[in-house]
């Protein structure tokens, strides 16, 4: 008979507030096969851990049961503890009475029965626990990093520096990302490509980071330490072993197109580069635009070509690799400011948007660096600017605050008081967020020293009138209606998750949240990983961030990414499949539907014929520990190890026999 | 059950550790109040989920019984909350034709971003079971099916 001990934590006031812990820890006493219980204040600090390990050498422990919070806090945590004291860590089962009891429920006498009853049941369940082994399996000092922006490259070259191996993948031909839109950063007003350019070279030359541009993720299997991963290497109709960069090619061609690049206010041509300082310096052929595939005529940039790079036969290829780690730094998209039909985006050439503005303000830009009306190209005397589209309302757009478009706003205004001084700057905004540091400085010195008024309030409409703009909204400080002629409006559209995110997130088995952006698997203790061991996030993926913090947590994924790889080997939950040999017919039910390919086909000899059978078999190796096949076996022979029907039956009957006393 | 309180059902909860289990969590970490009905067993996926488990909770006593797992495409295995869709599916008929009311057995996918849709899950399950009393699986007879003639009607989709 297993000798069980009870740990009732208190939480502090967060589970005995709502939980009498003394009288349940009395009470789980009588359980049988429970021959120690208490209750403690907190039992996952030293003193705590301590209490649980002398307890076993005291009363001879065999099996612990702790009642706290979710395993998912502290199932390790537990597990340690009780192995420092001799025992399996599989002899540890945990109640959760916090998140699942104390926390959700106000009734203290049915939350005190329901956690009794949880107790009850991971003392049954714990009693039937065998002993397990973590597996060890080898890890591939290899990381995927996935996105070229600054999150990205920052992960790629803090990894790298450690001295791994990394593949950089990006979806565009050149990595750099937004950052490489901005032509100022706030609050500082550094110049966003000096800043970022070296850092991209540094990608480019690292004998570590191998980038794959114009590239994106197939297909991802395995797990951490094994990912394989398949990555298509789009056809960019440039061999790039032989391009010199040269841009003859671009000189050339005839065709042209908008510019992704400049946010839809420019042009490139059919075959390009999307900015000068691409890394990698090779141009794309867009085919959907280029003569020479959409007509079958042209070739002028293969005949100019000096370096004979241009291939038009070029096809997509598949490369596979496997990971050890992989990071994820896609960033996001901006909110289609059209939706807005009271602001008139798309309908009028002079309201733009902030990324547009960006674009137009940098002088590699597509006016030089000229701030023009679009509508006739001459410089605007007034410029309003309004904040929080699609940010902060339910209605049309997110609830969510996307963080950055305040201190960009601010810059905006900066610059272009810097630009043309004689211009007149408004912004509309809702409540100023300047968070971080010298942020609140910022905004001041861009009212105070650079003229802009703030006016609080939203924008009603927006209508032509003479050749201007008017904007009219409310002030919501003075109680008033305004109108305010423009020649230029400026939107600031918030960040978004990327549109194609939910696929990726698929691929890779991880989580996104209501909107979409990708869920850490804590919001504060675990901000950088994913609920997918070996997998950890970056950059605006994740939420909406400025510059600093994706670089912060870049360094962090890497950091953590790195903590993986550098280990000789990982070990993992032994929770995997077990066939009872004498049990299994043989029909492989469970080989059907098993993911992972990991039901064997082995022959053994029948102990009471002496004839030869054909049975499953269970790789451990491969299997994930799904328990799918448990659950298809019509012999009941295979069992899921740490999850076996007796447990689970057990707990269950555990649940539902303290209801019958 | 004490005899001077008010009848509170007993629901089952069979939950993915990877999605509707942190789901429930989450609710906590939120402090998203519900009834306190709910008596949850973790699961490594909702294809460990024998249908036994669902049976056997009725016949121990419980008054409902909710399975959940990952939204469908969501699956930490990949697939495995299909090959659960589809064991469940065909169970509901089965409890049907056993005359246990379709409201006892849930099957719904919660994420481990939902602990709002947790907590409204088990919130509109009890105020279903509610009404329905205590299950007595041994005074389900016959007699009782052919009488809920409604029962009989085709099912609809899962959610």
């Amino acid at each position: 008979m297993p000798r069980v001990g009870v740990f009732v934590c208190w939480c502090g006031v967060n589970i005995a507030k709502t939980v009498d812990v003394e009288q349940v820890a009395q009470k789980a006493s009588t359980l049988p096969g429970v021959v120690y219980s208490t209750s403690y204040r907190y039992m996952c600090s030293d003193p705590g851990q301590e209490l649980i390990r002398n307890a076993i050498s005291e009363h001879k422990l065999d099996r612990v049961v702790v009642a706290s919070c979710s395993p998912a806090m502290h199932e390790t945590t537990f597990q340690r503890a009780v192995s420092e004291a001799g025992l399996n860590p599989y002899f540890m089962e945990m109640a959760n009475i916090r998140e699942q009891d104390s926390w959700v429920h106000e009734d203290r006498e049915l939350a005190t029965e329901k956690a009794f009853e949880l107790i009850a049941a991971a003392v049954e369940r714990v009693k039937r626990a065998q002993p397990l082994e973590p597996l060890e399996f080898s890890v591939e000092k290899k990381a995927l990093v996935i996105g070229g922006g600054i999150a990205g490259i920052q992960a790629a070259l803090d990894i790298a520096e450690a001295g791994f191996q990394v593949y950089l993948v990006e979806k565009s031909p050149s990595i750099g990302g937004r950052m490489a839109q901005f032509d100022k950063t706030f609050p500082t007003l550094d110049c966003a490509m000096c800043i970022l350019s070296p850092k991209m070279v540094d990608c480019y030359r690292h004998p570590n980071i191998k980038i794959l541009s114009y590239s994106e993720v197939e297909e991802v299997k395995g797990f951490v330490g094994n990912f394989e991963v398949t990555i298509k290497k789009k056809a960019r109709s440039v061999n790039e072993d032989l391009c010199t960069g040269c841009g003859l090619c671009i000189e050339r061609c005839p065709t042209k197109a908008t510019s992704e690049f400049d946010e839809g206010i420019g042009e490139r041509k059919a075959i390009y580069i999307p900015f000068p300082q691409a890394v990698p310096l090779v141009p794309v052929i867009d085919r959907e635009v280029c003569l020479w595939f959409t007509k079958g005529r042209c070739g002028l940039c293969q005949r100019v070509c000096p370096a004979k790079a241009i291939d038009y036969s070029q096809q997509d290829t598949y490369i596979k690799e496997k990971f050890g780690t992989i990071i994820v730094a896609t960033g996001a998209d901006i909110f289609d400011a059209s939706v807005y039909g009271e602001y008139g985006y798309g309908q009028h050439p002079d309201i733009i948007t902030s990324a547009q503005l960006e674009r137009m303000i940098n002088s590699s830009g597509p006016t030089k660096g000229e701030i023009i009306r679009p509508s006739n190209g001459k410089h605007p005397e007034s410029v309003v600017f309004i904040q929080c589209v699609g940010s902060r309302d339910e209605q049309k757009g997110y609830p969510y605050c996307s963080r950055v478009c305040c201190m960009y706003t601010a810059k905006h205004a900066l610059l272009l008081k810097e630009h043309l001084p004689n211009v007149k700057t408004y912004i509309f905004y809702i409540d100023i967020r300047a968070f971080g540091k010298g942020y609140e400085e910022f905004v001041r010195r861009v009212q105070d020293e650079f003229g802009a008024i703030y006016i609080r309030g939203r924008v009603g409409r927006i209508y032509p009138e003479n050749g201007k703009l008017i904007v009219q909204g409310t002030d919501t400080l003075l109680g008033q209606q305004v109108k305010v002629e423009a020649d230029l409006v400026v939107l600031a559209a918030a960040l978004v998750p990327r549109k194609d995110v939910k696929d990726l997130a698929r691929k890779l088995n991880i989580s996104t949240d209501e909107y979409g952006w990708l869920m850490e698997a804590h919001p504060k203790l675990r901000p950088v990983e994913t609920m997918t061991k070996g997998i950890f996030l970056a950059g605006t993926c994740q939420f909406p961030k400025d510059i600093p913090d994706s670089v912060a947590q870049a360094s962090a994924a890497a950091s953590k990414a790195i903590a993986i790889m550098q280990q000789e080997s990982l070990f993992s939950e032994p929770v995997v499949a077990r066939v009872n040999k004498n049990k299994c017919v043989g029909c492989f039910s469970c080989k059907e539907v098993c993911p992972y390919s990991a039901i064997e086909e082995e022959t053994v000899l029948e102990q009471t014929s002496g004839l030869e059978k054909k049975i499953a078999k269970v790789n451990p190796g491969l299997c994930q520990g799904c328990g799918n096949c448990a659950s298809a076996c019509r012999s009941q022979a295979i069992d899921l190890l740490g999850f076996t029907s007796e447990q689970l039956i057990a707990q269950l009957e555990g649940l539902a026999k303290v209801e019958r006393e | 059950m004490k005899e001077n309180r008010e009848w509170t059902p007993r629901i089952l909860c069979l939950l993915c550790r990877w999605c509707a289990y942190a789901g429930a969590d989450l609710a906590g970490i939120s402090r998203i109040h519900y009834p306190p009905t709910p008596r949850v067993i973790r699961f490594p996926c909702s294809a460990r989920m024998d249908p036994y488990f669902v049976i056997k909770g009725f016949r121990e006593g419980f008054d409902g019984v909710l399975v959940a797992g990952c939204h469908p495409g969501d699956c930490h295995y990949s697939k495995g909350n299909y090959y659960a869709r589809r064991r469940f599916m065909l169970l509901k008929d089965l409890l049907l034709f056993a005359g246990i009311e379709p409201e006892r057995l849930q099957i719904r996918w919660i994420s481990a971003a939902e602990g709002k849709k947790f907590a409204q899950v088990i919130s509109e399950m009890t105020e279903k079971i509610l009404p329905l009393g205590p299950l007595k699986i041994k005074e389900i007879s016959l007699k009782r099916i052919l009488e809920k003639e409604e029962l009989w009607q085709p099912l609809a989709g899962s959610e």
